[in-house]
């Protein structure tokens, strides 16, 4: 493989870098509070708020079913009234974190249902308020869960990332496609595989391992 | 301390939109410092009647007053500090397990808002008082059932409650640790004067500690009373197959066996006699030969304490005659014993096992 080759893997392996990292944080960022009130809100809970519980869901329903290559195209005028542009890495970003935070969401809100109930009762017993509740018992309890959840989501943008090609994303999918498919160089083929594998296998031990030292039912000293 | 009036709650379920009637129409008083006693069978409404207590059920109807306050016309704040004076302990611990024991203690004064400073004192008195000082630094999952009911205790003491409510709080453990965690808690009890309602399946938690019991069946009070009152003088079916866990009042099967109805010739009478109180320590049995001049082969018997006072049963089989079984019966009642004619047997009945 040529040097020349060599380095635009790296650079393109920065840019995925990039694009999930960014998308991962935003979409944390905004999926964490959305999941958080969806597992509070429903009937007979610690928020009770009917219409947002459905409203919420619905929307979050919508975007997760919205195939990922046509979401990037439907979002285009967003996109480019966020970044000005609708090609290039960081326009890329948008879509991501657009389908990142949905699914972040439900992460969260599967790991806060499942906290047990009991816990909740305790510290309601205890006269906790509700945001008492979410924030000193629920979120840590919740925490190992959400850490592995949100493992999966960044191996699930990485595998995003790989389509933003399309838009001019730049990143290791496009690199893969422009010269190892359509101007059929295998060992560049094989090479973005590869990264991508290492890559994947990175986030999952990191995150497991993360997950590990936050969970407290399970010690190792 | 704690006065039900009237309680009644109803379930909606969802399936078929039936009420279930969990509590139905209850009345008690817990007195100030004393430790009451609920048992009742599973459904009958024990949980829910607790939870009723601190609003984590609202009753459909009916009054709950705490230390004189009518928990259900608080406002959501002024119930939350109310609640902070009632601790309350579970079954399955519910310890946070992203805290250490340290950390699961402080949770309540945490909530409260109460300085770093003054927590970090309380919660070590606490955990002394608990004796889990060595473990301040482990988490839940480190620790036996008993050490976890332990910071139970601890957390629900955090906040300084006058009273402690225990849901089953010793159904989870062996019964060895719940004997020592019922020391605590009667310890407890008797150092801070604290108000305990405690509720449970099983007759030795009550025997163990209680003051005062309620039976309750089916959403109802059926029986309540001094602990000793209920296990000496209960009739009632439901009550009775409690005590049985405790007392065997039930005959050994191979003489139940050998029972019969109606007396044969040359047949015994077996007679239960129970003792309670002062009289369970007097020679009775010693004084019923002497002075009526009947021979008792004594078949089965049992004697054991409930706070301290003596209570027994002995099952006796005589030969007396229709006119020395009234003398007895007149000689048994005067010393304030009971008496029972359970059946007859062959002579030697014991010999025959
Ligand atoms: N949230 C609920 N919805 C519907 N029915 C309920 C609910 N909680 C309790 N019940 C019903 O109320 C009755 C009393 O339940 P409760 O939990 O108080 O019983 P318990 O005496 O504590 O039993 P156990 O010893 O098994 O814990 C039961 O018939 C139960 O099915
Ligand atoms: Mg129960």
């Amino acid at each position: 493989m040529s040097p020349q080759i060599l380095s635009l893997l790296f650079d393109s392996l920065l840019q995925t870098l990039w694009m999930v990292a960014v998308s991962g944080v935003l979409g944390t960022v905004i999926g964490t509070p959305i999941g958080l009130l969806l597992a509070t809100t429903g009937r007979g809970e610690l928020l009770q708020c009917w219409t947002f519980n459905r409203i919420g869901g619905v929307i979050i329903n919508a975007t997760r079913s919205t195939p990922f290559i046509i979401l990037v195209v439907a979002i285009i005028p967003f996109t480019r009234l966020i970044t000005g542009t609708s090609i290039g890495t960081n326009a890329a970003i948008v879509p991501l974190t657009v389908a990142a935070a949905p699914f972040i969401a439900r992460i969260v809100e599967a790991a806060i249902r499942a906290v047990e109930p009991g816990l909740i009762e305790a510290a309601q017993a205890m006269g906790a308020t509700p945001l008492q509740i979410i924030g000193r018992v629920l979120l840590p309890e919740a925490l190992p869960a959400i850490v592995l959840g949100l493992t999966l989501a960044a191996v699930s943008l990485v595998g995003y990332s790989a389509m933003v090609g399309a838009v001019g994303g730049g990143g290791l999918g496009d690199l893969g496609i422009r010269y190892g498919y359509q101007r059929f160089l295998p060992d560049v083929m094989a090479a973005v595989v590869i990264v991508l594998i290492l890559l994947v296998q990175l986030i999952q031990s990191l995150g497991e391992a993360i997950a590990r030292r936050v969970n407290k039912r399970q010690i190792t000293r | 301390m704690i006065e039900l009036q009237q309680i009644e709650k109803r379930f909606s379920t969802r399936t078929t939109g039936d009420a279930v009637r969990a509590l139905d129409g209850i009345d008690l008083t817990i007195n100030a410092g004393e430790i009451f006693g609920i048992i009742g069978r599973s459904g009958a409404g024990k949980s829910t009647l607790l939870r009723v207590i601190n609003m984590l059920e609202r009753p459909t109807a009916g009054r709950v007053l705490v230390d004189g306050v009518d928990m259900a016309r608080l406002n959501a704040t002024d119930l939350r500090a109310a609640r902070r004076h009632i601790g309350m302990i579970f079954q399955h611990f519910n310890l946070l397990s992203s805290r250490t024991v340290f950390a699961n203690v402080a949770l309540p004064l945490q909530l409260a808002g109460t300085p770093r400073a003054q927590i970090g004192a309380r919660v070590a008195a606490l955990l002394d008082l608990v004796g889990l000082t060595a473990l301040r630094d482990r988490y839940p999952a480190e620790l036996s059932g008993g050490q976890k009911q332990r910071v139970g205790i601890a957390r629900a003491l955090a906040s300084g409650p006058k009273v402690l409510l225990c849901d089953e709080a010793t159904s989870a453990l062996d019964p060895e640790t719940t004997r020592a965690i019922l020391r605590l808690l009667a310890d407890i009890n008797a150092k801070l004067g604290l108000t305990i309602v405690l509720i449970t399946h099983e007759m030795p938690v009550i025997r163990e500690i209680c003051h005062r019991v309620a039976v309750i069946e089916a959403g109802r009070i059926i029986e309540q009373g001094t602990v000793f009152d209920i296990f000496t003088r209960s009739e009632s079916p439901i009550t009775r197959s409690f005590i049985d866990q405790v007392m065997g009042r039930a005959l050994p099967e191979h003489l139940q066996r050998l029972l019969r109805d109606q007396p044969q010739d040359g047949d015994q009478t077996v007679l239960r006699i129970t003792f309670t109180g002062n009289t369970a320590t007097d020679p009775v049995i010693s004084m019923l030969s002497r002075t009526l001049g009947v021979d008792l082969n004594i078949l089965h018997g049992q004697i054991d304490y409930i706070r301290d006072e003596p209570f027994g049963i002995l099952v006796v089989a005589t030969r007396a005659d229709p006119s020395q079984r009234t003398a007895i019966e007149q000689f048994l009642t005067r010393n304030q014993l009971g008496l029972e004619v359970l059946g007859y047997v062959a002579a030697n009945p014991v010999i025959a096992v």
